[in-house]
């Protein structure tokens, strides 16, 4: 059992784009190179015109929290030492289909279960932030103005 | 035709096993589902040596090949698995009637047989330090389990529709009443009030500890064969009506938040074939046994087998709905997986049984027809059975 946070493979060839981007602080998402519509999660092919031609699009990292839940034990012991702490869904502003699963932290550097959870409402607007975790950046939210 | 209805009423299940229930029984996976298989056979007033057809879900640890060896099955003309883990009953039920009806078997077993501390349990706790595929999205946030992947939509289900705490509560006190009925349940000497409930300890916020189902080691399994032999066998028949299977486009598989109606679930596709190769529709439904490994499921399923519109799901549990024996609709008479056993919902099966042939210990008077359903937020399947 793993002691410390679980991170994406960067070895996964249909999402390399999206962490290169977050280790760049920019928030990707991938289009179609044939039709330009969005898609998330990565996929190999466009599901409304078949084409398997695929490149990104920098979105802004603003949206609004789709919904939300606090976790409490029993956790993985990486994220019990955490607990209990906000895991948000997030709905992009230039799309809100698209949605990211994520976490709504105070500011850089802070934890997810620094936010008090009676204060999380559904429609809040955030923004991402692109937090370090040993070689990768996860996306992480903070409240908007 | 109208898809489906080739299978109607074609093929009929004669016979049901299961084991005890409990938490940290001494058998293996594969000792409890040859208990459960054979039993299930000598319910059916079958011998083993007649059996040629078994399905069972992907996750089984104990395989076709080591049951049949252990229990005496024939030689075996069809085997087939499916996957998703608790949408997959229905289906092994499914699939067995298929092969029943189309002549590749002629008696048919599936079962699923689970240990809590079995390797194949509790695939969150075994998760690898580094993720690709769907995983990549929510695991590295701390959405772990599957309870927290069921809060997330519970949370945006509340909020669309004004559903509460109360409302979920309903779906755990009616199986918790049913179960007390039920001497296997795990639960039957355990009541659980409204207060109990409100008080308990969070696990995923909207999500207390009462809304998951309950850890529990145990086996069942059921004998499937045509219509024409099932009445001359030991029991009445229980006629497989109807079935289904549903996977909608965009899926993915527990956290169905990156399409454009996330509540829209499996059960929605599955209903559609489900009622289309029907003779009745929700409305006949006398019982229905609705898979619970948490209570938020109830009233999705409620919506996507059609007992109620989108959104109505919750206001259908109030005054006592899902509650036998006065209910509009009782749901999961021996508990269910919130309070019977957990067993991927195959107890859903068995109790769907007792029902039509009338020795459930929630009798539903004069019950004729019964919806079972698989795990909704997988990839799903359900049965119509009929007396």
């Amino acid at each position: 059992m793993s002691r410390s946070l679980i991170l994406p493979d960067p070895a996964d060839p249909d999402s390399a784009f999206f962490w290169e981007g977050t280790a760049r602080g920019e928030l990707r998402v991938q289009v179609c190179g044939r039709c330009r519509r969005r898609r998330h999660p990565p996929r190999p092919m466009c599901p409304f015109c078949r084409s398997a031609e695929r490149g990104f699009e920098v979105l802004s990292g603003r949206g609004r929290i789709w919904s939300f839940v606090v976790a409490h034990p029993p956790l993985l012991p990486a994220y019990a030492e955490l607990a209990p702490y906000n895991v948000i869904a997030v709905a992009l502003e230039e799309d809100p289909t698209l949605r990211l699963v994520s976490n709504l932290v105070p500011g850089p550097g802070a934890a997810p279960g620094e936010v008090d959870p009676a204060g999380i409402r559904i429609g809040e607007p955030v923004r991402a932030i692109f937090e370090p975790v040993e070689d990768v950046f996860l996306p992480r939210f903070v409240r908007e103005g | 035709m109208t898809g489906g209805v080739a299978l109607r009423d074609r093929t009929a299940i004669a016979g049901i096993g299961q084991t005890r229930f409990g938490r940290g029984l001494p058998e293996s996976e594969l000792e409890l589902g040859c208990l459960a298989v054979a039993e299930a056979i000598a319910d059916a007033g079958l011998d083993p040596s007649e059996v040629d057809g078994a399905v069972i879900f992907s996750m089984e640890d104990g395989r076709e090949v080591q049951l049949a060896r252990s229990v005496g099955l024939g030689d075996l003309r069809f085997f087939a698995e499916v996957g998703y883990g608790g949408g997959a009953g229905c289906a092994t039920v499914g699939l067995a009637a298929l092969a029943v009806a189309s002549g590749q078997c002629e008696v048919a077993v599936a079962w699923r047989a689970r240990k809590r501390a079995a390797p194949s349990s509790r695939p969150w706790a075994r998760v690898e330090a580094r993720v690709g595929g769907d995983f990549q999205w929510t695991r590295p946030f701390g959405l772990l389990r599957p309870v927290d992947e069921i809060a997330m939509l519970t949370r945006r289900y509340m909020h669309e529709y004004g559903a509460t705490r109360d409302h979920l509560a309903n779906v755990a006190l009616a199986c918790r009443k049913h179960a007390n009925r039920n001497p296997r349940a795990v639960m039957h000497d355990r009541l659980l009030t409204r207060e109990q409930y409100m008080e308990s300890r969070w696990i995923s916020e909207p999500l207390c500890l009462f809304d998951n189902c309950l850890e529990t080691d145990g086996a069942l399994a059921c004998v499937v064969v045509s219509a024409e032999r099932a009445r001359d066998l030991r029991h009445p028949p229980v006629y497989i009506h109807s079935y289904a299977q549903g996977l909608p486009r965009q899926h993915q598989v527990m956290t169905n938040y990156f399409c454009e109606d996330p509540l829209r679930g499996p059960s929605h596709v599955c209903s559609e074939r489900l009622f289309g190769a029907a003779e009745f529709g929700p409305g006949d439904v006398d019982v229905a046994q609705i898979y619970d490994a948490f209570t938020p499921l109830i009233p999705l399923s409620l919506e996507g087998y059609g007992f109620c519109g989108r959104g109505e799901g919750a206001a259908f549990t109030e005054e006592g709905a899902l509650e036998w024996p006065d209910g509009r609709l009782p749901i999961n008479t021996s508990g269910g997986g919130l309070s019977e056993a957990y067993v991927h919902g195959f107890n859903l099966i068995l109790e769907g049984v007792r029902q039509m042939r009338g020795t459930s210990t929630c009798q539903v008077e004069g019950a004729e027809t019964c919806l079972v359903t698989s795990g909704e937020g997988v990839p799903t399947s359900a049965l119509l059975l009929r007396s």
